[in-house]
């Protein structure tokens, strides 16, 4: 029926314009090539060599700003906001932390199978959701799948109520903090609230090892780098018109024929998997999970690197993600009890004066430079 | 048309290719489940339609018919039910009592909006309603019909035929020359146009239309006029207005809707000359 002849890989290539496609290049080349080089083959005292204390903060923050894609797909494209993203991100993180505990084997401190807060525990045996959790390809199945499987049921239950709104929100967070307590708790099987640490290999080689943090670092950019093709190709597709069009005009999108709970549903879905993605990701790098990433605070600081960035660009919650948490690195050794003063401060003044974020005001700077001549194209910049 | 006449010889051309769209049914037919069914020359009945809104009744044992093809103007005053009478047709409202059909065999109360919306039937809201933040080719290219589910989105595009159908209706509502304006720049009767548009996009077979020359100019009025004298026939047109020139214009059968119920039917003229009718209107 549809002519959709054009090959997928060509119709991607599309999406993008040229001068992206050289910037995603240049990234890429960073990422793979400077930063492993840099770190690896530089001896420490020389001026460009980059530190551990380096790999591991830029990594985590690559994954950050997974999420930070993720959360505007679904809240900047979509107008769902999520208060409770932390728990798909958390939930991929302890999903791929059950193989890393497996893979510490009979090194941790009491030489057992089982993992040592199972021993503590006096327990026997692996809870039967272990099962299988010693192999990698099975563990990368259930990142994947729990989250999407939380998120399905939920967002299905949620949207067919047409739940929207701050409910929305507050279900959400009610949500990631029903998980926490229930992460907490020792009998859930998830190491209570020491979660989930001192890991010691992953696929068999050393996990603090340079050469495997600059593998995870340069997976977590090209995780990042397809989050973003993935996310254009969403947003600039027939998908992403009808998501903001239900963002703006809900029942006008259903009295002309379309289902905004299917649309929701694929959205929020696809984002809780990304966030899921980020976790498993981050939690290597890190070298711990804790329920703490359950928390509220968590989620709520997601939503705040989006606002500062720019939600409804693509690029804006990358940079948002990055800028917040220099900042929060900065802050938590120079003026550790003034960070939460600062992040409320940011949110308002975005809120307030940056209704899109850091990339809104450069496009009204930019916008400001040459001459009135261009009046013509200025609704087009306000949506770039 | 979706009635398979029994007696239809197929043009041996196009075997597989029965003329679906006739608008005419045969008496000897079959039906498809979920399709419109004609037959009585009836597009829409509403049937005895009560809505409450905590105690206080908005509709209130409301019948009327709508023949196939017809055009038909719906006034009365502030409050009468009109807009929510469109609601119980498109599916936002549920009626407490009542049935509401469309053609013989499709009962609109057990369907969703989107449902409605697919099996033909296209609202105008009062208040204009378009997407602001899409450019006028995109709210025109998202209301077009075809296949909206998600996968189909995921991969949709678009082929050059939809191309010339939104080209056609661009210039319909002559705003071809705003084509790729944000919506939400145009003046409120380019909205109304481009709501009309919309909807004439989604090809359906009963259009409802709340207030559709509020805000516009004399002359817009006019060829909005036109324009909908040109669908009747081969759409049935429902039009709610309080514009009585333009109801003039559009010369159809009148309804007279008052507290919840048809106050009166019939020409203009007839409804205008009716002493219930000016006592409503006069005595307001
Ligand atoms: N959701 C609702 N809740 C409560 N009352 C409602 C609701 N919707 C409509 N009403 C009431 O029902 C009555 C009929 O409203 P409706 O909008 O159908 O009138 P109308 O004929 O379209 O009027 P108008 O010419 O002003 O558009 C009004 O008194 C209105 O206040
Ligand atoms: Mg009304």
């Amino acid at each position: 029926m549809m002519p959709a002849r054009t090959p997928f890989i060509v119709r991607l290539g599309r999406s993008f314009d040229a001068r992206s496609w050289q910037m995603a290049g240049l990234f890429a080349a960073c990422a793979l090539i400077a930063v492993p080089f840099m770190h690896l083959a530089l001896p420490p005292d020389h001026p460009l060599h980059l530190s551990t204390y380096f790999i591991t903060l830029t990594g985590k923050i690559l994954c950050y700003a997974i999420v930070a894609v993720a959360m505007d797909l679904i809240w900047g494209y979509g107008g769902i906001l999520s208060l409770g993203h932390g728990l798909f991100f958390a939930l991929g993180g302890y999903a791929f932390g059950m193989y890393l505990m497996r893979q510490i084997g009979r090194d941790g401190s009491y030489q057992s199978d089982l993992p040592d807060f199972m021993v503590f525990l006096d327990w026997q045996e692996l809870p039967w959701f272990w099962a299988g959790s010693d192999s990698f390809l099975w563990v990368a199945l259930l990142v994947l799948v729990v989250p999407a499987l939380i998120a399905f049921v939920f967002g299905y239950f949620a949207f067919r109520s047409r739940i929207k709104g701050v409910y929305f929100s507050i279900i959400t967070q009610a949500l990631t903090y029903a998980a926490m307590l229930l992460f907490f708790r020792n009998e859930t099987g998830f190491g209570g609230n020491n979660g989930f640490t001192d890991f010691k290999r992953i696929l068999g080689y050393p996990i603090t090892a340079p050469e495997t943090r600059v593998v995870l670092f340069a997976l977590s950019a090209l995780a990042l780098i397809g989050t973003l093709l993935l996310a254009r190709y969403l947003v600039t597709s027939k998908f992403g018109r009808v998501l903001t069009a239900i963002r703006d005009a809900e029942s006008r999108v259903m009295f002309i024929g379309y289902h905004p709970l299917w649309y929701k549903l694929f959205v929020w879905t696809l984002s809780a998997m990304l966030c899921a993605i980020a976790g498993a990701l981050y939690v290597p790098q890190v070298g711990i999970i804790n329920p703490s990433e359950m928390s509220v605070a968590n989620s709520i600081e997601i939503a705040i690197w989006v606002a500062v960035g720019g939600r409804g660009t693509l690029i804006g919650p990358v940079l948002g993600a990055f800028l917040v948490n220099l900042a929060k690195s900065w802050f938590t050794v120079s003026f550790p009890e003034y960070w939460l003063f600062f992040l409320g401060t940011l949110f308002i003044v975005a809120t307030l004066y940056l209704p899109q974020g850091v990339v809104g005001l450069w496009l009204r700077l930019r916008r400001r430079e040459p001459p009135p001549a261009a009046a013509a194209t200025e609704a087009k910049g306000a949506r770039a | 048309m979706n009635a398979v006449a029994v007696a239809h010889t197929p043009n041996p051309d196009h075997p597989d290719n029965p003329d679906w769209d006739s608008g005419t049914a045969e008496l000897g037919h079959l039906l498809r489940p979920g399709q419109l069914d004609l037959s009585h020359k009836v597009i829409l009945y509403l049937e005895d339609i009560t809505v409450s809104f905590d105690g206080f009744r908005a509709l209130d044992k409301l019948s009327l018919t709508i023949d196939a093809g017809e055009l038909r103007c719906i006034i009365g005053p502030n409050g009468a039910g009109k807009t929510t009478m469109m609601d119980v047709i498109t599916g936002k409202t549920r009626p407490d009592e009542g049935t509401v059909f469309f053609g013989q065999t499709i009962d609109l109360t057990r369907l969703g909006e989107p449902e409605i919306a697919h099996i033909g039937i296209g609202r105008k809201f009062q208040k204009p309603t378009i997407f602001e933040n899409h450019t006028v080719f995109e709210n025109l290219e998202l209301a077009m019909k075809t296949d909206k589910r998600v996968w189909r989105s995921l991969c949709a595009l678009l082929d050059p035929a939809a191309g010339d159908r939104i080209a056609e209706t661009l210039q319909l509502i002559r705003l071809a020359a705003h084509a790729d304006r944000l919506a939400g720049l145009l003046s409120h009767g380019q909205k109304q146009w481009l709501e009309i548009g919309m909807l004439l996009m989604q090809e359906p077979k009963l259009l409802l239309l709340d207030e559709p020359v509020a805000g516009m100019t004399d002359e817009e009025t006019e060829r909005t006029g036109e324009l909908f004298l040109s669908l009747a026939g081969k759409h049935s047109l429902v039009v709610v207005e309080h514009d009585m020139a333009f109801v003039k214009q559009l010369g159809g059968k009148v309804s007279v809707l008052h507290e919840g119920s048809l106050l009166a039917e019939g020409s203009l003229e007839e409804v205008q000359a009716d002493q219930r009718v000016i006592e409503v209107y006069l005595g307001r």
